[in-house]
């Protein structure tokens, strides 16, 4: 078998042309000036600080805003499925779940495109509404339009993590638990939930992370004017032009991600070894 | 366990369900309306789908997300078996390493990858175009590929390889006749979410293209200004073809598994 140890030599090779000297040409251009002509750069904090100006600072606390809100809405919602789930029997379990992934499958964009059909003014749910009598709202180019597209788009990442972890539960905790005397709502907090935390923790995480990165939806939900840090880099590359600054908020976004990832993956594996 | 009264279950499922699939239904139904509305269904027709047809610009998107993801998929699948094969014989450190780097796109924002490939195209001064697309899919379809390659590697027995060599095959026989059959179930689902992956993507191809290739998503993303059931009859193309290959995925292996299990029970007889 000692023959196959040099097959990794052209994904050696291939990972680090394609995926390190990429990221470290994110790091050189965050920190320097004079865009793409690399003859005349010079090094510089001032991407990072133009960062604090107010206009962007606002771009970075509605990102946070909106990705808590839906990652909030995505927790409730998607404990209470995956919950509901939990009980049934095995096999219809598994279909439901299967319900559940195929959306994952098809991308964010066709989805979103989805939704403007039904919100849009003269939309399937307007004209609804204006036959019921009740008249038309302005749904698109709202908060709440692009945080019940997110929700929609990533509810099946808080879902998935969490059934995985009530479907491994010992289940003869819950009874030794009614057999000891607690109650419904004892058992679920002190029993079901507590076992759940690490599903609970792996669908925030998820959840939190693609809910500030994106910027489809945004765009196609809340739109051109509705700018999150997804749509920030997005100007920065395609219209602005300015990719030392594009380069400065996408390092700070990717660091922000492996750093709650790694962190996640820590609080994992110390729940783990307690048990 | 206490059982749990099944009314307020289902009705939340089946409420979760429709927050799920009724946005997509909706359009793949206007997509065969006969008139232009989008909320008024006034007739069936394939109307839409001739438009999409008769659009050379359309056409040429479709050619080239299919022969993308084709591409894509063959090379990313062979890189990755390759890479997943030869992980199981290397130093702790190196694949540690090798795997952790493998990783980052994985867990990296799309958004992120796709930058920092644009940034290295334009500054190896590539043309931005199909190879530079091709070169992005390769990119993040072989990471799917190895996790979905490697635990099957690692499971497989070392000395069944040693044997073919001793009893006089090649490396390469013994690779192509006797590794590659083993871990087959774990290629062919790293295949599927290669194709899957580059069919749907969106975001990455966005970035790293230009010169007026496109993909069929940037097509449908630089058309949604204007709704039309165009855009909803191409959505609708593109949606059922993710759903073939997740039920060829899916069903195939099962019902592989049933004939064998079938004809295991017959042996047993």
């Amino acid at each position: 078998m000692r023959h196959f140890k040099s097959l990794i030599r052209p994904y050696l090779v291939w990972s680090f042309l394609l995926i390190i000297i990429p990221l470290l040409l994110i790091v050189l251009y965050s920190v320097t000036t004079g865009g793409n002509s690399l003859l005349n750069i010079q090094f510089t904090l001032d991407n990072f600080k133009k960062i604090a100006d107010p206009i962007y600072r606002q771009v970075f606390l509605r990102s946070l805003k909106i990705g808590l809100i839906t990652t909030l809405i995505c927790l409730l919602l998607g404990y209470t499925l995956a919950y509901v789930i939990s009980g049934f029997r095995e096999r219809t379990q598994t279909t439901l779940i299967l319900f559940v992934t195929i959306p994952m499958w098809i991308n964010t964009l066709l989805r979103t495109y989805a939704w403007i059909s039904l919100l849009s003014d003269n939309g399937v749910i307007n004209s609804f509404l204006n036959r019921l009598g009740i008249g038309r709202m302005s749904i698109m180019y709202t908060d709440f339009a692009v945080i019940l597209g997110m929700v929609c788009d990533l509810l099946p990442f808080m879902v998935i993590p969490i059934h995985t972890a009530l479907a491994k539960m010992d289940k003869s905790l819950i009874e030794a638990s009614y057999d000891l005397g607690a109650n419904r709502r004892q058992t679920f907090w002190k029993v079901t939930f507590k076992l759940s935390i690490p599903g609970v923790i792996n669908g925030l995480t998820m959840v939190f992370l693609l809910s500030i990165s994106t910027f489809v939806i945004p765009k196609l939900l809340g739109g051109g004017q509705y700018v999150l840090i997804g749509n920030l880099i997005e100007k920065q590359f395609i219209s602005v032009g300015d990719w030392n600054f594009g380069s400065a908020i996408s390092l700070i976004l990717a660091v922000a991600i492996l750093i709650m990832i790694w962190a996640t993956k820590k609080i994992d594996t110390s729940e783990g070894g307690e048990r | 366990m206490k059982k749990r009264k099944k009314g307020f279950p289902i009705l939340y499922i089946v409420l979760c369900f429709l927050f799920f699939y009724v946005p997509i239904l909706v359009m793949m139904v206007f997509s065969f309306n006969s008139s232009r509305s989008l909320t008024r269904f006034e007739g069936f027709s394939l109307h839409w789908y001739e438009q999409l047809l008769a659009d050379s610009e359309i056409m040429g998107a479709v050619s080239v997300s299919v022969s993308i993801a084709a591409l894509a998929t063959i090379i990313s699948t062979v890189l990755g078996t390759l890479t997943a094969i030869g992980l199981s014989k290397t130093r702790r450190v190196l694949k540690e390493w090798l795997l952790n780097v493998n990783n980052l796109p994985i867990m990296n924002p799309d958004i992120v990858t796709a930058i920092g490939l644009m940034i290295l195209f334009s500054s190896m001064k590539f043309d931005k175009g199909y190879m530079t697309m091709l070169l992005s899919h390769v990119l993040f379809c072989t990471p799917y590929v190895i996790t979905s390659v490697y635990p099957k590697v690692r499971q497989f027995d070392d000395s069944l390889a040693n044997a073919a060599m001793d009893l006089g095959a090649s490396p390469f026989q013994t690779l192509i006749k006797v590794i590659v059959p083993c871990i087959k179930p774990g290629i062919f689902a790293g295949m599927l979410l290669a194709f899957t992956m580059s069919f749907d993507d969106f975001v990455v191809s966005y970035f790293v293209t230009g010169n007026g290739v496109q993909n069929i998503s940037i097509i449908v993303y630089n058309m949604t200004k204007r709704t039309n059931p165009t855009i909803n009859a191409l959505s609708t193309i593109v949606i059922v073809v993710i759903l073939v290959a997740l039920l060829i995925g899916n069903v195939v292996p099962m019902l592989a598994n049933k004939k064998k299990n079938g004809r295991l029970k017959e042996e047993e007889r």
